[in-house]
């Protein structure tokens, strides 16, 4: 199991620059997850990769807990230093009616094509994203794929013509 | 798509008296030289290229869809039609992610055979990507060179899984099955002839000058773009960046190896091709290094409940049979909570982030594949060359649309 004690440092500072910002954290199998309001991810982004060095987002995915479940949506931002090789995952909750979140491609370019699937899949809205289209799917599928109410061989055969 | 004129930035600026000249081109999805079926929009200024906007999806099956309705184990043979060249690199990363999920503790024999075979992987990948590289500049005879090589290492593959292209070889808890009897001895063979053949292709493609002249200083991208586009692999140690997992985040005692990283610091596509040429050797070390390590001893996890039984002990113990039953039946329940397992795959980091919710069946499997990321710079790199270098460019990527859109 790797050693998270420079990660439980990095949580501390953040907590001691805004208390708010940290609803919760586990750490468990080694690695640190921190659950973070939606309106304050980007803050902590940019927090992160200016002070604690992550200046790399490995990846960005969608998770869906159910239709049932509330808060439904999981956004999981997996965070990773090309410095001192740490990994931190950021986890956003987001309720079915209002599936919003802030976009973090300022921070990090490459969150532009995680995020387009992430709301082709799972239709989670990621405000201000400069270019948010579907990516894997056609521009005219109907519903989100990877929804957990979406059945796997989808509602009729889709056609290409 | 249309492209707005307000949208080219101020580099272009002189290329705006000409706006007649500007057209737009659809490349693919069938082009030879996007490696499958990627489509890329280029707007044109002659032949020099305004704005590249990828295309992608193509190849959409809806795979992370797929593993939540499918056992832990079966999941891993939706694994090896992903990065169809690397299928025993994403075989490990989706088995390790299970593995971390499970806790469980996996023996020397079946470590040292993982990395054997992934590094056999690595080069047979390189070897594709090298032939493709080259046929897309206009070489035709490194191809056949690679593809000999290659050859090899997919019968090795053949022979130690019973598949060539999609082997399912890492298990859960281990290996399929054991190496079978020769096979080391058969590996030697191969790495005896190795280095010539290595030798053959710097002296075919790395030292040819037209080969050079097409590669120098085409596609830059500088460090800090590379890390903030999220580059990894052989195309993020191209711009100067010293960073490999199997270094910095060590699994499968990667650690204990004795390897280099080969970094070149320029960001074009010759580095990039520089890299990757030195990581064959590299990759060539490490398997003679686990070659010798090799020593009989389990490759199976003690764990009854998650690894399948023997056939030999199926027939003499009943609770070995029962166990066989019941995963096969019903699958093994992995505790609840949620994993990201990065490997350095060929082509860059390839992570898998699962999440169980406690049953038999994933509640989501994500892969970050590197083919992915590694596409989504195309633009940086490509916008400002001629069109003809885009083609150098996306063979310099080293992609795979299988893994690209899943």
């Amino acid at each position: 199991m790797a050693d998270t004690k420079v990660l439980h440092e990095f949580v501390e500072r953040l907590k001691a620059k805004n208390a708010d910002w940290v609803t919760d954290f586990k750490d468990t199998r080694g690695e640190v997850t921190l659950i973070v309001p939606r309106t304050s991810i980007v803050d902590v982004c940019w927090f992160l990769k200016a002070e604690c060095d992550f200046n790399m987002l490995a990846d960005l995915c969608g998770a869906d807990r159910g239709p049932e479940e509330d808060p439904r949506f999981e956004v999981n931002y997996h965070l990773f230093s090309t410095k001192h090789f740490n990994r931190l995952r950021l986890k956003v909750l987001l309720s079915d009616d209002e599936p919003n979140v802030p976009t973090v491609v300022g921070v990090w370019k490459t969150a532009n094509w995680h995020e387009r699937e992430t709301y082709d899949l799972f239709g989670v809205i990621f405000d201000d994203h400069p270019d948010l289209r579907r990516i894997l799917l056609p521009s005219d599928f109907d519903g989100h794929a990877l929804r957990k109410d979406y059945p796997l061989r989808g509602y009729e055969p889709y056609s290409l013509t | 798509m249309s492209v707005a004129v307000e949208n080219i930035s101020s580099k272009f600026e002189v290329l705006d008296q000409a706006l007649e000249s500007q057209m737009t081109l659809s490349m693919g999805p069938q082009h030879p030289s996007t490696h499958g079926v990627l489509r890329l929009e280029l707007q044109l200024d002659g032949e020099m290229v305004i704005k590249t906007v990828p295309d992608i999806g193509y190849l959409h099956t809806g795979m992370e869809k797929l593993f939540e309705y499918k056992k832990y184990q079966q999941g891993i043979v939706i694994t090896d039609r992903m990065d169809y060249l690397n299928p025993l690199g994403n075989n490990l990363a989706y088995v390790m992610a299970a593995e971390k999920l499970l806790d469980l503790e996996i023996p020397e024999r079946a470590q040292i055979i993982r990395v054997l075979m992934c590094e056999l992987q690595r080069i047979a990948s390189h070897m594709v990507w090298l032939g493709t590289h080259a046929l897309d500049i206009g070489a035709m005879s490194p191809f056949f060179y690679c593809f000999r090589q290659r050859e090899k290492i997919l019968n090795l593959i053949e022979a130690a899984s019973g598949g060539r292209m999609t082997p399912s070889y890492f298990r859960i808890g281990g290996l399929m099955m054991d190496l079978p009897a020769g096979f080391e001895r058969r590996v030697r063979q191969f790495l005896e002839d190795f280095p010539a053949a290595l030798d053959q292709l710097d002296t075919l493609v790395t030292s040819n000058t037209i080969w050079q002249s097409r590669t120098k200083g085409i596609g830059v991208i500088t460090a800090e773009e590379a890390i903030d586009w999220g580059l990894t692999g052989p195309c993020l140690r191209g711009s100067g960046v010293d960073l490999d997992l199997r270094r910095d985040n060590p699994y499968s005692g990667y650690e204990t190896y004795d390897f280099e990283i080969p970094v070149e610091s320029d960001g074009d596509v010759w580095a990039r091709f520089k890299v990757r040429m030195r990581e064959l050797s590299e990759s060539y070390k490490i398997v003679r290094q686990a070659l010798d390590r090799l020593k009989p001893g389990p490759t199976k996890a003690d764990a009854p409940k998650i690894v399948l039984p023997d056939r030999d002990d199926m027939r003499k113990h009943m609770d070995s049979l029962i166990h066989h039953f019941l995963i096969v039946a019903e699958g093994f329940n992995v505790p609840e909570g949620e994993v990201y397992h990065a490997i350095e795959a060929s082509k860059g980091e390839l992570g898998v982030y699962m999440k169980s919710n406690g049953g038999p069946k994933p509640d989501r499997v994500h892969f970050r594949g590197p083919s992915f990321v590694n596409l989504s710079a195309l633009p940086v790199m490509s916008e400002g060359e001629m069109v003809a270098d885009v083609v150098a460019i996306i063979g310099s990527l080293d992609i795979v649309l299988g893994e690209i859109d899943r």
